[in-house]
């Protein structure tokens, strides 16, 4: 990274030991809400709203991508588009095949 | 002639290097040029290894069962072998270890002589026959043609054409090369493992890919491929990114620089896709996992014991996803070194460069949008089905883009025919049919009469053959003089050429009739039990013959090679009169560390032929001609 | 013969080539690890059966490791801030930490999940849950350990760069870094798919 004082990263530490203390809080918040009883719907999406939280608290932070440069963001920002592909178009084949289950 | 060298240019740092051994200077290169010439012979030997199959199989579907005249094969390759070792003799071991390449191919035909499970007593088993199938697809796709376009042309121009030293990661690239020939090697071991190679077609569907023999080595092979291609990738990218030379900005990089980073960017986020798809294939052949294995099989009468709840589909998805992108793999250097060639050789700008550079972002994107195409027989919905269509109609835009601005670039051109411009001109209309025969398979109505006949094999092959690898034939012919320093003869490149042309066409063409007729692709015998392919059998001789054509047309290249590595003329560092650096900054072969002698800096776009200069018109002027002062005004 | 910008940023991109090159490493990570959720989630949806995932796996191992991961992450980034603050003894504690962390990790996995199972007859053949839940965590705990191996060279044969170019050291941690924690991005969305749904 470029010029960063001594100083600017020790007030980097108290975020690191921070974003630390909130990804332990929301895993244990994961585990308590998955013995939780609501519909498999709901119960993914809350599962991974939790998850997307903290892996941003990770990436963010810890891979310090909220400081970092533009060549980098936009080459991550077309990386989630075609992550998002390669789910949804198998999944909407599979959907749209009118749910048959794997028998042939 | 112009000078390409300017005036003020930066000084390089001088360094300082010991002489490195025989090994770390031609085998264990870290240097992008060795690099790339390595991939190139590799490369050009596994196209030919390819062709061969293809060779043998055409003598199937034009003389089903009957015994074949191996024998030829055997010792034409043999013949070749000699006469390169003759070439090289003791003084040029350069040369003359080519000649293990045909030595070893008619090798690879007499083994296959020897064996029971291929050609028992001559004729060709049906089984052989898919198999040999399946691995000139592979070969053909992932050995030969996108290690040479990306590999060897890649690994060779890019950093020269952007004024660049070397590529970022050096050791990483030769670590690229070197997995990749293990890749390769292991993938050829496939023949003489028990019960052969692979025999599923480069697709390998399961769930025929999990129980037939061979495809084990082929997925451990492809892992070995993959991983090379990504971490090719990475170095490509992270070159063309941070290595420009100083005023090299994005809009004076040459076409061809363009797709090559472009096609990094696919065959890094498409790749992974299928390396998880062939750890699964591997690990239900292996393990008796059941990803791609439905419940309730039944396979030779006997119930398949394994746990099921598979699907089939999953494979194609994970299959798909990276092999669409990868046509564009195919295709997109191709496109640069047309674009290079044409501009060059008409003296012209490239017309619509801007809109060239979108057209390719946009069908960069777009490849990761239509790869079910190749699945709508698959009991697909129809809301799936529209989007896939959709998409893949609007994907054809670019590549019209494409071909109107060479037509366009063309247009008022002073042309000349060199040879690469024979094979460039070539490849526009050929790319055309290309295209146009894919529109009724991205429709998914026409495509239920024409999937999984000679007609998708047809257009296919239009698209690479007379498409790809015309085009990566002018990259050499163009090229050549910048590796080696010395011209391929004209001669001998107007024959190979016009041959390879002419027969290419000979044997794509009446695929393209064979298929609407409704004959179906992985037949060995080429529909002969059929009652609707009888009108049109009579095309598989010819198209044998048209096969077996090219290939005789090809000694005329592979000679040509050979004899002006030995004693072609020297010509000047600019042969062809181009603008761009590794033409002007560049001695013909480059700088052994370094590439320049001086660091270019570039002043000029990509083309500045005949464009006027400060009032006056040049022919044409390097990108490193500096900018000459503007003359006060009175 | 020196290749520019291993080190030194580039002004109108502002990135060193390491850098820039382990994020397209991690992209096509991305793509890989995706690759594998969307079979997860095509094979189960399409399945007639699924087991009760958290009737197959223990939750509270899973809960262990999964902080386990994250400690290591937070020790990995302290081990670069150490560097930058230039304090190499305390770089050395906390790489191996993390080094000791993920030895953990990988420890519980095999002896307390990977054997178990096997012994007890559930290995990747016995349904699709299970040949799912081994490559899935076989191949992120392979990726786990491939960490490991590039750390501890860190921490022992390489870090004699220390001395002869910190900055480059620095940055080679850094990068190391930045791999590590996508591992544990990685964990953080197989824990709850695996464990919890």
């Amino acid at each position: 990274m470029e010029s960063t004082t001594v100083e600017e990263i020790r007030k980097h530490t108290w975020v690191y030991l921070t974003v630390f203390g909130g990804l332990a809080m929301l895993t244990v918040l994961t585990v308590a809400v998955a013995s939780l009883e609501m519909a498999v719907g709901l119960g993914v999406t809350v599962a991974m709203i939790i998850a997307a939280l903290k892996g941003s608290l990770v990436a963010s932070f810890f891979m310090h991508l909220i400081s970092e440069k533009r060549v980098i963001l936009v080459i991550l920002i077309f990386t989630f588009i075609f992550f998002v592909l390669l789910i949804a178009f198998p999944l909407s084949d599979f959907l749209d095949n009118a749910g048959k289950p794997n028998v042939p | 002639m112009v000078e390409g060298i300017a005036e003020h240019e930066v000084t390089a740092k001088k360094v300082h290097h010991e002489e490195l051994g025989w090994w770390r200077k031609y085998i264990f290169s870290v240097d992008h040029k060795v690099i790339g010439i390595q991939y190139g012979i590799t490369a050009l030997a596994f196209l030919l290894t390819g062709f061969t199959l293809m060779a043998l199989m055409r003598w199937s579907l034009a003389y089903p069962d009957e015994p074949g005249p191996w024998w030829i094969f055997i010792s034409g390759f043999t013949i070749m072998g000699i006469v390169v070792f003759l070439i090289g003799g003791i003084k040029r071991p350069y040369i003359s270890l080519g000649g293990f390449i045909f030595i070893g191919i008619a090798g690879l035909v007499w083994y296959f002589t020897t064996q029971d499970s291929m050609l028992p007593v001559g004729t060709m088993l049906p089984e052989f026959y898919n198999s040999l199938g399946a691995m000139h697809g592979t070969i053909m796709v992932f050995l030969g043609i996108v290690p040479l376009a990306v590999g060897a042309f890649g690994n060779y121009v890019l950093p020269l054409q952007i004024g660049a030293p070397d590529m970022s990661f050096p050791r990483l690239n030769m670590a690229s090369y070197w997995i990749f020939l293990v890749g390769g090697v292991l993938m050829l071991t496939s023949f003489f493992l028990p019960g052969g190679a692979a025999q599923s077609g480069w697709t390998s569907y399961p769930p025929l890919s999990v129980i037939q023999p061979g495809q084990t080595m082929w997925l451990i092979a492809m892992i070995f491929v993959i991983t090379s291609s990504l971490l090719g990738a990475i170095n490509f990218i992270v070159t063309t990114v941070q290595l420009r030379a100083k005023g090299m900005t994005w809009m004076r990089l040459p076409f061809f620089v363009w797709t090559q980073f472009i096609t990094a960017f696919l065959l890094l986020l498409a790749f992974p896709a299928l390396e998880v798809g062939a750890i699964f294939q591997l690990l239900d052949r292996v393990l008796g996992t059941s990803f791609y294995m439905s419940s309730g099989m039944v396979i030779g009468g006997e119930v398949v014991e394994i746990a099921g709840g598979g699907s089939a589909l999953l494979w194609q998805h994970l299959f798909w996803f990276l092999a669409h992108p990868e046509v564009y793999v195919l295709i997109l250097p191709a496109i640069g070194i047309v674009a290079e060639i044409i501009t060059n050789n008409t003296r012209k700008p490239l017309w619509g460069y801007k809109a060239m550079v979108y057209s390719l972002i946009f069908i960069g994107f777009m490849s990761f949008t239509v790869y079910a195409h190749h699945m709508f027989i698959t009991g697909m919905g129809s809301k799936v089905a529209t989007w896939f269509m959709t998409t893949t109609m609007i994907i054809s835009i670019p590549s019209i883009i494409f071909l109107a601005v060479m037509v366009f670039t063309l247009w008022g051109g002073s042309i000349r025919f060199s040879v690469p411009m024979l094979f460039a001109l070539a490849w526009i209309p050929m790319f055309g049919i290309g295209g146009l025969t894919g529109l009724p398979l991205g429709l998914a109505p026409p495509d239920i009469h024409l999937h999984d006949t000679y007609y998708v094999i047809g257009h296919f092959h239009y698209v690479v053959a007379p498409g790809s690898i015309i085009a990566l034939f002018a990259g050499i012919y163009y090229w050549f003089p910048k590796m080696t320093g010395k011209k391929l003869n004209d001669m001998l490149g107007k024959v190979h050429f016009w041959g390879t042309l002419i027969g290419m066409n000979l044997v794509f063409g009446p695929m393209l009739i064979q298929g609407m007729a409704g004959v179906s692709r992985r037949l060995y015998d080429g529909g002969l039990q059929y009652d609707h392919a009888q009108p049109v059998l009579f095309l598989n001789e010819w198209m044998s013959w048209g096969a077996w054509i090219i290939g005789i047309f090809q000694v005329a290249f592979i000679i040509n090679i050979f004899l002006t590595l030995k004693k072609g003329e020297k010509v000047s560092d600019n042969v062809w009169e181009a603008t761009t650096l590794e033409w002007s900054a560049a001695p013909s072969p480059p700088i052994a560390h370094g590439n320049f002698s001086t660091v270019p800096e570039v002043h000029r776009s990509a083309y500045e032929y005949n464009v006027p200069v400060n009032g006056r018109i040049e022919e044409f002027a390097p990108q490193n001609q500096p900018e000459e002062p503007v003359e006060a005004e009175e | 013969m020196e290749i520019p910008y291993t080190v030194d940023i580039r002004e109108d991109t502002g990135l060193t080539s390491p850098k820039l090159g382990i994020w397209l490493f991690l992209a096509s990570e991305v793509m890989l690890f995706g690759a594998l959720f969307s079979s997860y989630i095509l094979l189960r949806v399409g399945s007639t059966a699924w087991p009760v995932q958290s009737e197959e796996v223990n939750v509270l191992i899973g809960t262990v490791n999964t902080m386990v991961l994250i400690a290591s992450s937070v020790t990995m980034v302290m081990a670069w801030a150490s560097l930058k603050m230039n304090n190499f003894e305390n770089f050395r504690v906390y790489l191996a930490s993390t080094i000791f962390l993920a030895l953990v990790f990988l420890i519980i996995k095999v002896f307390w999940e990977y054997i178990p199972k096997l012994q007890h007859g559930h290995d990747p053949s016995t349904n699709n849950f299970y040949a799912l839940y081994f490559t899935m965590t076989g191949l992120h705990a392979l990726h786990i350990l491939g960490g490991i191996i590039v750390n501890a060279y860190f921490l022992i044969p390489g870090a004699k760069m220390w001395k002869s170019n910190p900055e480059q050291f620095t940055n080679r941690i850094e990068i190391a870094g930045l791999y590590w924690h996508f591992v544990d991005l990685v964990w953080i969305f197989l824990f709850p798919t695996i464990y919890l749904l």
